[in-house]
């Protein structure tokens, strides 16, 4: 992130982000999602200037926990239908381009 | 005659020494093992938690990532996650899920459900058998990735392949992460801490922790210093897959460390794949910054509060762990708790029965050797039987010969009744009496011997049992022909 005082986000930053998501966006577009995430940005300055001392921070917007199943297996989507599906398979397995290198 | 000074026994185990200092260097480990938990179904979702199934069988849209699937968790895996988290003295806190975003195949979804910075068990610790403790910083939640298969290209090896394959059957498998503090000095202590978690894992039954099938696996973070100076920069091992391999990994990397320093180099932060044929860790990445995972709050999971009664109850499921196990087992026999016949019986699990053959009246010293000498299958005979052998032999009616022919038959038969066994074997022929027949016909062959064995020759004694050992084709004990002889000279 960007030196306090300055904008809230720099072009590098777009730049990063897009390059993580594996977005190609040309630099018009970085300049202009560098305004429009910094206006964002700049929305939840606001929250900054409340006092949170005392404010829990909130983990889920749900006034809920511990929603679990229990350990019973169930049936399974068939295997033909989902690799047909596909794009493409090979011996039960997806088949896809080869990769870069691990994430 | 020289003397030959022993060191004293307390060094060997002497905690405080048990560094390894290379070159002025010394080794800095903290280990990461994954785990995949004893469910049945996985952590998500209701398809089987299975392995060795045809590829792509155990699948279903929350696996998949289809659109609009929703993740559901499930309860059995939270139960098993505390269980490790509390056999692992940590505190149990409330947790969230977060996701883990990366782009490969390996994860449909394109993120990993994990646990980030509120994970759910924090701040334990294990003792290894040697009373060293080593840190646990944080053991917590999240689900294991597809399996993928690399097509073309060199050894299945991502580089150069042409295609991959992907079987997502371990897809969205329960695994608790448990991550050691740096607190590991030897690669023995890291071959020891694997080998003891795994045994705790498996005593909880919260994991089967086969290495050899990857349901435990461990990276290692390994870095060198001069004692006394700050961490240096770590490189994290993996496709570490078995204990043997832990140790050889990590006294590679610490080597090459030193000769990185030594060299004028330096360390630099990545990570290394442990390669078990040539014997090298290898540049797999440079590691990523952890916010280039762009982790944020799992918004489809709630977050996981456990009460105090539910922690409890978890805790009272909790059986004796391997080292309390362990030291029971060492009172009874007598023997060290930290010895080689204690450690492979009790991860065995086979220490109940050497303590039910004492129960019965056998002998646990005898019955804890024969168990770990004769019973690597398990043990098929009734604790009674092995309780009659031990007896038989304590008491000194079989020699150590002898019981061990005996409990081959027993291991052969599941059982049996040893005194039967002994007589149909010729053994119980060698009573006192028969015996001192045997003894006193061998004087009779050999005057001379006797006669220099009257004389005071200790020598000569060899003859004489020599004899009576032919005799009774080594059947005798030789302490019983020895005292034999010794009555009769003393007469």
């Amino acid at each position: 992130m960007s030196e306090p005082g300055t904008a809230r986000l720099a072009e590098s930053d777009v730049v990063h982000v897009a390059k993580l998501a594996r977005l190609a966006i040309t630099a018009d577009e970085v300049e202009r999602y560098t305004t429009q995430l910094g206006g964002m940005l700049e929305h939840f300055a606001d929250i900054d200037s409340l006092d949170l001392s005392s404010v829990e921070p909130m983990t889920h917007p749900l006034p809920l926990s511990n929603v679990m199943r229990e350990d019973v297996v169930k049936p399974c989507l068939d295997r033909g239908e989902v690799l047909a599906a596909s794009p493409a398979s090979e011996d039960g397995r997806f088949r896809v381009p080869p990769m870069a290198g691990e994430a | 005659m020289t003397m030959t000074a022993e060191p004293p026994e307390a060094a060997a185990h002497d905690v405080d020494d048990d560094v390894d200092i290379v070159n002025g260097y010394e080794l800095v480990v903290g280990l990461e093992v994954h785990v995949e938990l004893a469910t049945n179904t996985k952590m998500f979702s209701s398809s089987p938690n299975h392995f060795g199934d045809e590829p792509n069988t155990n699948i279903d849209p929350v696996t998949l990532g289809l659109p609009g699937a929703l993740p559901v968790l499930n309860k059995a895996a939270v139960e098993h996650a505390i269980r490790i988290g509390l056999a692992l003295n940590c505190k149990v806190q409330p947790s969230i899920f977060h996701r883990k975003n990366y782009f490969y195949p390996d994860l449909p979804k394109a993120y990993q459900i994990s646990q980030y910075d509120i994970p759910m068990n924090i701040d334990g610790f294990l003792m290894l058998p040697d009373g060293k403790r080593i840190g646990i910083e944080r053991a917590h939640m999240e689900e294991d990735t597809g399996k993928s298969t690399h097509v073309g290209g060199t050894g299945g090896r991502i580089h150069g392949s042409e295609h991959s394959l992907l079987d997502f059957n371990r897809c969205g498998v329960p695994l608790v992460e448990i991550v050691s503090r740096p607190d590991i000095r030897t690669s023995e202590q890291a071959r020891m801490y694997v080998s003891e978690l795994h045994d705790i894992l498996v005593a909880i039954g919260a994991s089967d922790a086969k290495m050899e099938e990857g349901s435990m696996r461990v990276d290692a973070n390994v870095s060198v210093r001069k004692p006394g100076e700050p961490f240096g920069t770590r490189c994290e091992i993996k496709n570490v897959n078995s204990i043997r391999s832990v140790g050889r990994a990590i006294d590679y990397e610490m080597r090459r460390q030193i000769d990185l320093i030594e060299g004028g180099d330096t360390v630099i932060q990545q990570t290394r794949h442990w390669n078990e044929t040539d014997g090298r860790t290898h540049t797999l990445r440079t590691k990523e910054d952890a916010d280039d995972y762009r982790y944020f709050p799992e918004p489809d999971l709630v977050p996981i509060v456990p009460s105090a009664d539910w922690i409890e109850e978890i805790r009272e499921s909790i059986p004796v762990l391997p080292a309390a196990r362990r030291a029971h087992l060492s009172t009874v026999t007598g023997q060290p708790a930290s010895g080689e016949a204690i450690s492979v019986v009790t991860a065995r699990g086979q220490d109940e029965y050497v303590l039910a053959v004492a129960h019965l009246g056998g002998d646990a010293g005898r019955a804890l050797i024969y168990v770990k000498e004769a019973f690597a299958d398990g043990p098929d005979v009734p604790a009674a039987d092995l309780a009659v052998l031990t007896r038989l032999e304590v008491d000194g009616r079989l020699s150590a010969t002898q019981a061990k022919t005996v409990l081959a038959e027993l291991v052969a038969n599941n059982g049996g009744d040893a005194e039967a066994i002994a007589a149909a074997k010729g053994f119980e022929a060698m009573d006192s009496s028969a015996l001192e027949s045997v003894v006193d016909e061998a004087i009779s062959a050999d005057p001379a011997a006797w006669e220099k064995y009257c004389n005071g020759d200790q020598k000569a004694v060899g003859a004489l049992v020599g004899r009576v050992m032919k005799a009774t084709k080594g059947q005798a004990d030789g302490k019983a022909v020895t005292a034999i002889l010794q009555s009769r000279r003393d007469a």
